[in-house]
């Protein structure tokens, strides 16, 4: 079965009203009945919320040395800040679960094939 | 292990079959072998491969041997098996040669006279593969020419005048999408249809008018209209399906007549009717009527029906305005544009005079419009304010889309009415 991410970007600094209580409990409850249907549905693998970039550390290797920075890696304005990692069985099916995730969080989803075990 | 029709000597020429009667054969074909082929083998790359192979195979053996009986089950049939060669030869690919087993477990027996096979028609699911909304409109454009249309990479390339690598690219890139994303290849089911069928159509429609704007390229109008009536065959019950033909077919019938001599546009009230062709008409009317009867308006249904209204008129004076302005008001509840309410303005001047037309279009915001200024100075010099009217013409003029209508809005635009 094919493998898709699902991907939500944050937009540092990106100007928008704080979600009241309400609206984030009634999110809550949308991304939970989300996450409860995928896994029914047999198309969960993982999901996670990350922290902010602020908290992100970089690793790499330099002339043969292992060097650690604080990160982000790209400074870009725009942040991966949670994904799901499913299973579908074609683009629609995925692009009909990341229509449901995008409106339980509110934000765009980007949605990207993993390559499978062949590379194809 | 199979007769392998290809396998001549010399070929003798037959008359009447020379290269471009067999291009032109395949081109009429080939979307419906592409089609079935990408069914059969799931790779659309495989299904273009193996067409051209046939086409090959066709230039040495048709002059010999005279058209098969059903050229395009012929096509499908021996594309089908030079794709199974080739699979078999190259062993890199022996995976995707056992998913097509499995995919079609009924392929063809090569040994059989096969080219009374019928083909099934997949192009509807080709179509909808193709005019994806998760491909770029421009590659959605490009992949349905090519697959579908049959036209070469060059051919498509030259009608978006890009150069033949950057486009041959742009297909790559798509196809690559639709293979690692796995658009599917199926046609959607009813309650997708509505958001799926708009981009098809869309595409459709954008063959055709890249057709219009390019007089060096009228081959994409007919193009556009074949497209529409394979759509409007697979798919009767679509009523913006037959809006779309009935659109196409009305607009072509005046396509002879819409430019003057010097390459510039001839607005409909000045055209010679004499010159509009009647059985294009006539077809067009025909699916309007047919529209009217079902109650399903759309955008492209009543875009259909005002050119049709414009097509009973003898001359421009006997057009049923209110009834042209009426459909405008309906089209603008469908497709709320400021180009809509812009034409609409002009059809609401020929009922209640230039100054209510005027005042409508001044509301708009089109100011980067070419046609906004060519609008308001016709308006304007009805209603005398010749100076404006100058200006406006002046304002057209730098953002005509053509040096020829540039030309002609600059010597201060159309003759008076």
């Amino acid at each position: 079965m094919p493998q898709y991410l699902l991907s939500l970007h944050t937009v540092e600094g990106e100007a928008r009203e704080p979600m009241t209580e309400e609206e984030m409990k009634q999110s809550w409850a949308q991304i939970s009945a989300l996450n409860d249907e995928l896994k029914s549905a047999g198309a969960w693998l993982f999901a996670g919320a990350l922290h902010g970039p602020e908290t992100a550390t970089v690793v790499r290797v330099s002339a043969g040395e292992v060097l650690t920075t604080d990160g982000p890696f790209a400074e870009a304005k725009e942040h991966l800040g949670g994904f799901y990692a499913i299973e579908a069985e074609d683009l629609d099916a995925a692009l009909a679960w990341a229509a449901k995730a995008t409106a339980a969080v509110g934000k765009p989803i980007e949605v990207r094939p993993f390559r499978d075990a062949s590379g194809a | 292990m199979r007769p392998a029709p290809d396998r001549v000597n010399e070929p003798d020429a037959a008359p009447g079959l020379d290269e471009a009667e067999i291009g032109r054969i395949f081109r009429e074909e080939s979307g419906r072998s592409v089609a079935a082929l990408v069914r059969a083998f799931g790779d659309i790359d495989v299904a273009e491969d193996a067409v051209q192979d046939a086409f090959a195979v066709a230039l040495r053996t048709w002059p010999r041997d005279g058209l098969p009986p059903n050229p395009g089950g012929w096509i499908t049939t021996t594309a089908r098996n030079r794709a199974i060669d080739r699979l078999r030869r190259e062993s890199r690919r022996r995976e995707l040669l056992g998913e097509a087993a499995v995919l079609s477990p009924a392929h063809v027996d090569p040994g059989l006279p096969e080219e009374v096979a019928p083909v099934p028609d997949d192009r509807l699911r080709l179509i909808f593969t193709c005019c994806h909304p998760a491909l770029a409109p421009d590659a959605q454009v490009a992949l349905t020419l090519r697959l579908l249309g049959g036209l070469s990479t060059k051919e498509v390339a030259r009608s978006f005048l890009v150069t033949e690598p950057a486009m041959s690219q742009r297909l790559a890139r798509a196809k690559r999408k639709v293979k690692a994303a796995r658009i599917p290849y199926r046609v959607p089911e009813d309650h997708e249809l509505p958001d799926r069928l708009r981009p098809v159509l869309a595409v459709v429609y954008l063959v055709y008018n890249a057709g219009l704007a390019s007089p060096t390229e009228p081959s994409l109008c007919l193009e556009a209209i074949r497209l529409a009536r394979i759509l409007a065959t697979l798919m009767p019950d679509e009523p913006e399906v037959a809006g779309l033909l009935a659109l196409l077919l009305l607009t072509e019938s005046r396509r002879a007549s819409r430019l003057r001599p010097d390459g510039s546009l001839m607005l409909l009230g000045e055209q010679d009717r004499g010159r509009w062709d009647r059985a294009l008409i006539e077809e067009g009317q025909t699916i309007v009527r047919r529209c009217l009867r079902r109650n399903q308006p759309g955008a492209y249904q009543l875009q259909a029906a005002i050119n049709a209204v414009h097509a009973d008129a003898a001359t421009v004076e006997q057009t049923d305005w209110p009834q042209i302005v009426a459909l405008y008001d309906q089209l603008l509840t469908v497709a709320p544009t400021p180009v809509v309410a812009l034409n609409r303005a002009v059809a609401i001047g020929e009922v209640r005079g230039a100054a209510a037309a005027l005042a409508l279009v001044d509301e708009l915001d089109l100011d980067n419009y070419y046609s906004f200024h060519a609008t308001r100075a016709d308006l304007l010099r009805r209603l005398g304010r010749n100076a404006d009217a100058a200006a406006s013409y002046e304002r057209a003029a730098a953002m005509a889309p053509t040096e020829a209508e540039r030309d002609f809005l600059s010597r201060g635009g159309r003759g008076s009415r």
